[in-house]
């Protein structure tokens, strides 16, 4: 498979940046994305130049390291995927690849295409966790009853792999979707209810901070998120939100 | 960061001012219907409407309000939401996930902004004038005669003789139309109401988002179409 790629290139978060346009050959249609940006890597390290810098760690779809918006799309045109599990098998021959990294003010280019998502950090770090006294008389969590819809729930929330492709596919740069999914795999459960109000008040609060703009409920998270996260979570969130703020 | 600030609480107001002008475009249909159906009844009811001081004096300002609060607020999102993502894409899908309605809804906006201009400046303020400025209170054609009858029918009638006016009416209905089809669906999401009920409550929105334009479409068409002789 011959293909055009017009990656964006920028050399340090100062740098302007540009798109630069690299001829590629023999791209196999069971490679994956990442895969055939190796190849692309490789034919530019044996001409001298620089390879192109971009996020991945585990390749099997799970880590939520890879990024990428691939001809317009957070991780490419297929639904359900990372960049690492997208093959270049849903490309044609000949096709131009336009490929560049994930835009938000809050998540500021580093190099090429990889992007700071330590925003995303400092959300969880504001309430996204249950604070437990470990002092060895700490009860098992499944000595706790959960009814089997909620624990459900709760698991689908928590598959969100803070990827960014939310953020990424908003036209706002919103970061709702993973702030709310964050929230509600706490809010469902009952180990989660101790710290709920303040949860959701002090992550709502940094995600404000952060930079990220508004939710206008367009559903672009909901669809082009890898891991089938729901506009659900933003409504619960919403609840939550408005909730906690009532009780003050 | 207070309440007033945050995201959800922006968000949860715009909702809730647009639910409110979405019941108001309900109940200023019903009354606009009665020109069609019986100008007599549209003219007692634009009488009671322009003088009764409940109406006057608290729910036109509440209105007002909502309308301005609805518009401002949307500008402050839409140039916080513009910044929130300093330099675009080269290359940006936006209808591979969402709609266009719920992707410019300030385009939509604005030409709904634009026509409340030109809307107002036909009814509400020459209303205000006639009975603020005037003092005539009497809603008569002939205020010294008072078998003259209601003015309120024929000036209505009159307003729609123009066809570029008319026209224009007709491209902001179904502008609003394009507004309301995502507004009113995405505002039950901004209020956390998000459950089995939302399906049906969604195709609720979705209709009246239809037929309330439909409406006044057809009032200002059939209008044109029936000019009372001068």
């Amino acid at each position: 498979m011959k293909l055009s790629l017009k990656v964006w290139r920028q050399q340090n978060a100062q740098s302007k940046g540009k798109m630069v346009t690299y001829p590629i050959d023999g791209i196999d249609g069971d490679m994956s994305f990442l895969e055939m940006m190796d190849v692309l890597n490789e034919q530019l390290n044996d001409k001298g130049e620089e390879p192109v810098v971009f996020d991945h760690d585990c390749r099997e779809g799970i880590c939520g390291s890879c990024s990428l918006q691939i001809n317009g799309q957070p991780h490419g045109p297929d639904r359900l995927v990372t960049t690492c599990q997208l093959h270049m098998r849903t490309f044609n021959d000949g096709d131009e690849i336009v490929i560049e990294p994930f835009r938000a003010k809050a998540f500021p280019v580093i190099k090429d295409l990889m992007v700071d998502r330590s925003a995303f950090d400092r959300i969880q770090q504001a309430g996204g966790y249950v604070s437990v006294n470990t002092s060895g008389n700490t009860i098992d969590a499944n000595a706790t009853p959960i009814d089997k819809a909620d624990a459900d729930e709760a698991f689908y929330s928590a598959a969100c792999i803070g990827c960014g492709a939310c953020v990424a596919a908003c036209k706002n740069a919103s970061a709702m979707l993973f702030t709310a999914a964050k929230v509600s795999q706490y809010a469902l459960l009952p180990q989660g209810q101790v710290e709920a109000s303040t949860r959701v008040l002090n992550m709502v609060e940094q995600m404000d901070k952060e930079g990220f703009g508004n939710c206008t409920n367009t559903g672009a998270c909901e669809i082009e998120c890898p891991k089938g996260i729901s506009l659900e979570n933003i409504a619960r969130m919403n609840r939550e939100y408005l909730a906690a703020s009532a009780k003050g | 960061m207070g309440i007033i600030s945050s995201s959800i609480a922006r968000k949860f107001a715009m909702a809730l001012s647009g639910l409110f002008l979405v019941f108001f475009l309900g109940q200023h249909l019903t009354i606009n219907l009665m020109a069609v159906f019986s100008p007599d009844l549209f003219n007692e009811t634009s009488q009671f409407m322009g003088t009764n001081p409940l109406v006057q004096f608290l729910l036109q300002p509440i209105l007002i309000f909502g309308v301005v609060f609805h518009f401002v607020m949307g500008f402050i999102l839409e140039i916080k939401n513009r910044n929130a993502r300093v330099k675009s894409y080269a290359k940006y899908k936006g209808s591979a996930n969402a709609s266009w309605a719920s992707r410019n809804m300030i385009i939509s906006g604005l030409v709904v902004l634009a026509f409340l201009g030109l809307h107002l400046y036909d009814f509400w303020i020459h209303e205000m004038t006639v009975k603020y400025v005037s003092g005539d209170m009497t809603g008569l054609v002939d205020p010294s005669d008072p078998t003259s009858g209601f003015r309120y029918f024929e000036e209505t009638v009159h307003k729609f003789e123009s066809p570029v006016r008319v026209g224009l009416y007709v491209l902001s209905f179904v502008l609003l139309a394009i507004h309301l089809w995502h507004g009113f669906a995405s505002s039950f999401q901004s209020v956390g109401f998000n459950n089995k009920y939302s399906v049906a409550l969604t195709k609720f929105a979705k209709v009246y988002s239809i037929l309330i334009p439909v409406g006044f479409i057809f009032i200002a068409i059939y209008l044109h179409l029936n000019q009372l002789p001068h």
